[in-house]
């Protein structure tokens, strides 16, 4: 009796560690890797550079605390300001005249969710950097809101808000590449090594 | 049906859900006070608060503002005696005043929250709400005589 008492405590004890073995989460990598590839990294990164520094990515990653608006990337008329959360200032709020979604017509506000600029403690500028300064820039998380190359990817790829560029409503130019073409140089970025490209490159 | 909650009372409106939020106040609800000036969300005449937040009522669909609180200008006070109302009666800000309910209801947002404005917060503030007029500077000192009768205890 003792001995199938035993026998029975072990077998569950067995099942569980199984059990718990594969309910374990599977870690996936989502940043594929590549052979390091320096000029092929930083070719990507240009391709890249390219779209951030459109005016539909650029215009709410200003230099300044006052975001951008047209395609000349004028100063946003209002006097609209960043304000501590991105989201502006008092009676001047981002959602007071953004909606959800793009307002139908020429010069009406473009809309999402989530408009807004990056907050006042993690302003990260695209304006005025140079393809090296932005490259280090979203790759240092103290930087680009605590992102794992990983998540700098699912941003890039998935975010409704940078989605947005791409479906800027009436009388707003496109990025320069499509989405998907846009996602897949970040991750070749990425996987053939993050390279940031030189000081002197444009 | 859709319903709104303007000023305490609760409306059923039969109102397409893409409609302004401005028709719906001023031709279904009749409140006029909050008027029409671009009808791009550019000069702030059509300032109304949803949830505290001053929204501009001509780019706001009604679907956004179902169930939400909605207050104008009629309702700011009780008695038109909001400290804004009282200090803009006083200096006599308006002009023509047109743009004027909305630009009481920004200015009833800022005092809301920085009950002691300097110049530079009132210009953050307020730089959405376009007079033609041009009372920017009564405007502006009525909202510091609002904020002293603020601090000094009148009714909000």
């Amino acid at each position: 009796m003792k001995k199938l008492a035993a026998i029975t405590v072990i077998l569950l004890i067995g099942s569980a560690i199984i059990l718990s073995f594969k309910t374990e989460t599977a870690k996936v990598n989502t940043t594929a890797t590549l052979p390091k590839d320096s000029v092929g990294s930083v070719k990507a990164f240009i391709s890249v550079y390219k779209v951030l520094m459109s005016a539909r990515c650029m215009n709410c990653h200003p230099s300044g605390d006052v975001p951008l608006q047209g395609d000349d990337s004028h100063l946003h008329t209002m006097n609209v300001k960043r304000g501590a959360d991105g989201h502006g200032m008092y009676s001047v709020r981002c959602s007071n005249c953004h909606q959800a979604e793009n307002t139908r017509g020429l010069h009406m506000p473009p809309g999402n969710p989530k408009w807004g600029l990056p907050p006042a403690n993690m302003r990260m500028v695209f304006q005025g950097r140079t393809p090296r300064e932005l490259a280090l820039q979203l790759l240092d998380p103290k930087q680009n809101g605590g992102r794992t190359k990983a998540q700098l990817i699912d941003h890039m790829a998935n975010d409704a808000l940078v989605g947005w560029a791409w479906h800027p409503g009436d009388g707003r130019t496109l990025p320069p590449l499509t989405r998907p073409a846009f996602a897949a140089q970040v991750r070749a970025w990425i996987a053939k090594g993050a390279y940031a490209p030189g000081a002197d490159a444009k | 049906m859709i319903t709104l909650n303007v000023n305490g009372q609760r409306h059923n409106v039969d109102a397409d859900p893409n409609m302004p939020l401005l028709w719906a106040i001023r031709d279904i609800l009749g409140l006029t006070g909050t008027k029409y000036g671009c009808g791009a969300a550019q000069c702030g005449a059509c300032t109304v608060h949803l949830n505290g937040e001053a929204v501009r009522s001509c780019v706001t669909k009604v679907s956004r503002a179902a169930g939400q609180q909605i207050v104008t200008i009629e309702g700011l006070s009780v008695a038109n005696d909001h400290p804004l109302q009282l200090a803009w009666n006083e200096l006599n800000v308006p002009q023509c005043g047109y743009c004027q309910s909305g630009q009481l209801m920004s200015a009833a947002v800022l005092l809301r929250e920085n009950p002691n404005p300097t110049d530079q917060d009132i210009d953050d503030a307020m730089s959405g709400n376009i007079c033609r007029c041009g009372t920017y500077q009564r405007v502006r000192a009525a909202i510091h005589k609002a904020a002293a009768m603020q601090r000094e205890g009148a009714k909000i």
